[in-house]
């Protein structure tokens, strides 16, 4: 399965780099210029992005300990895009660095106002907390959105909430390699936040600081979503379809299946981009719409599922 | 030895627990019964330090439970609460390996391998090690949990109604397991438990603690507290312990 899933990966990559308007075997191309300016970082920043968000998805579903949740169900995205258009309202001229500091703060602002509201939401049914998050997270999009309005910030928000990698070139999308860095923080963090899945109860009679570890992990989540949302903008389902298929597989520990989770997210999202690429040649549809459409089906599937696995006691 | 002194605990602002004095013993199985409401969870909650009390204090040997540290605390006693949000796909063996995290704190040694492979046979666990804890039945679930409760090797042990939605015969499991535990001749240990069912208190604890309305009603070995006159009193209604085959049974009086 894992070698499998290598060489899936290896093909994805390749054929990424391979699809696109210019002919790469065209004497008219500098073949190696394109590849390193755009189809690469291209490439990179799907897989950075697909990754991050898979992790992000894993860390939220063990937090809440509900699977049908992720990051785009929980107001994150959201609050990130709040804190970006706060940015470029009152500082448009903040380096970056800045700026994603400021959506990351903003996400996690959003993100520990759902865990609030998700205290008060009854566990006997998993489906509503999600449902919960999806209002949540349509009303702060609705503030996001009469923000934009109201500065003439359309067009920025349009960048933040349709996730997609046109646009990604050499010098525009490095800001995602800290998804990378993340990744090694929360390799670090697994067995907490595996004990978190456990439930606070569990998990602190386990000796483990309670509120340290959900705010790292979160922290963790708001970080990553807030560099997706200012590179490439928002990916919904990625968070909740990979995990889920990989949990369903391999079981919860995070530590084994952090690999495994990162690798099938890039690959995703990377598959995502290609068919968006491929469908309407030389046109392209944003990654984020593929992803929405495949994404909502096994949604569905999931909302179905649980009923067969017996949630309780079987 | 666990002493209880002058105990009060709020919960969402509402009085939970009365100025509360009492002793539990370190070792056997001891049930906390009483009607709903009678704050026996809310008792146990704060026994485990998880719960912080409006007045008062809990000593475990001496040591303010509330004043340790999280991680020392869990090295001395170990806490299973109610059914969890959500059934963990962890397998069973990485599962009663994480009641070994307050020892090792990410790091197992062959000390930590031995103590889950000897909480796995001891509660019959061995041929699911390998299986998800999502595809069990309830009662294996439950052993799981106290294996898992049990690899923590803490002289003390707390459940919060483990019994609750489970058939009799998984039932019957769960409380031979704790038998077990509390009796167990390499290490034993006091095992609190919160039952509902009277029957089962009857048959298998060695001490009693009955509550009612947030105070104390009676405690101590099961003979004294198991009577018919306490029963009836602690749940307002006629009841009567009889011997039926040699198990004690609680019928309407």
């Amino acid at each position: 399965m894992r070698l499998s899933l290598v060489l899936i990966f290896v093909l994805l990559v390749g054929a990424s780099l391979g699809i696109g308007v210019a002919d790469l075997s065209s004497v008219d191309v500098d073949a190696g210029l394109l590849l390193a300016i755009s189809r690469w970082p291209r490439t990179a920043a799907a897989l950075l992005a697909g990754a991050g968000l898979a992790l992000a998805g894993v860390v939220v579903q063990l937090t809440v300990q509900n699977r049908l949740v992720e990051p785009g169900l929980t107001g994150t995205p959201e609050a990130a895009m709040i804190g970006l258009l706060g940015i470029t309202l009152f500082a448009p001229g903040a380096p970056i660095l800045i700026k994603m500091a400021v959506a990351a703060l903003a996400a996690l602002a959003g993100t520990l106002g759902f865990l609030a509201l998700a205290r008060h939401v009854p566990r006997r049914d998993p489906v509503l907390l999600p449902l919960v998050g999806l209002v949540y997270g349509g009303i702060l999009g609705a503030a996001a959105l009469w923000g934009a309005w109201i500065t003439d910030l359309m067009q920025y928000l349009g960048t933040w909430t349709a996730g997609e990698f046109s646009g990604v070139l050499r010098g525009r999308y490095e800001l995602l390699w800290l998804v990378a860095g993340l990744g090694v923080l929360l390799w670090r963090a697994a067995d907490r936040i595996t004990i978190l899945g456990l439930g606070e109860a569990q998990a602190r009679s386990l000796g483990l600081d309670y509120r340290q570890t959900l705010v790292l992990g979160l922290g963790i989540v708001s970080l990553t979503v807030a560099v997706v949302v200012v590179t490439v903008g928002a990916l919904p389902f990625v968070g909740l379809v990979v995990p889920n298929i990989v949990s369903r597989l391999r079981g919860d520990n995070l530590r084994a299946n952090l690999g495994p989770i990162a690798l099938s997210g890039g690959a995703a999202v990377l598959a995502a981009d290609m068919v968006g690429r491929l469908v309407r040649f030389p046109y392209e549809i944003p990654a984020g719409t593929v992803f929405a459409v495949a994404g909502a089906g096994v949604f569905l599937w999931l909302l179905h599922a649980p009923r067969r696995e017996g949630r309780a006691h079987g | 030895m666990i002493e209880i002194e002058t105990l009060s605990v709020e919960r969402d602002h509402a009085p939970v627990l009365h100025d509360l004095s009492l002793a539990l013993p370190a070792g056997g199985l001891t049930a906390l019964i009483g009607p709903n409401g009678a704050g026996k969870s809310s008792l146990l909650l704060t026994l485990a330090g998880l719960i912080a009390p409006r007045a008062g204090r809990v000593r475990l040997d001496g040591e303010d439970i509330h004043a340790m540290r999280p991680q020392a605390r869990a090295l001395r006693l170990a806490f299973l609460g109610q059914e969890q949000a959500q059934v963990s796909r962890l397998t069973v063996r990485e599962m009663v390996g994480f009641g070994r995290w307050p020892h090792h704190r990410g790091r197992p040694g062959p000390a930590d391998r031995a103590a889950v492979a000897g909480a796995l046979a001891l509660f019959g666990l061995g041929e699911l090690a390998e299986r998800p804890v999502s595809s069990l039945s309830g009662g294996q679930r439950q052993r799981t949990q106290i294996a898992m409760a049990h690899a923590q090797a803490t002289p003390l042990v707390l459940l919060d109604e483990p019994l609750s939605a489970l058939d009799p015969r998984y039932a019957r499991e769960v409380m031979e397991a704790l038998v077990a535990m509390a009796h167990d001749p390499a290490a034993p240990r006091g095992v609190v438990v919160v039952l509902h069912d009277l029957g089962m208190a009857a048959r298998y604890a060695d001490h009693v603690v009955a509550m009612k309305h947030g105070r104390l009603v009676a405690a101590g070995p099961r003979r004294e507290v198991m009577r018919d006159a306490v029963l009836s009193a602690l749940f307002d209604t006629g009841l009567k312990l009889r011997e039926v085959e040699g198990a004690q049974v609680v019928l309407p009086a």
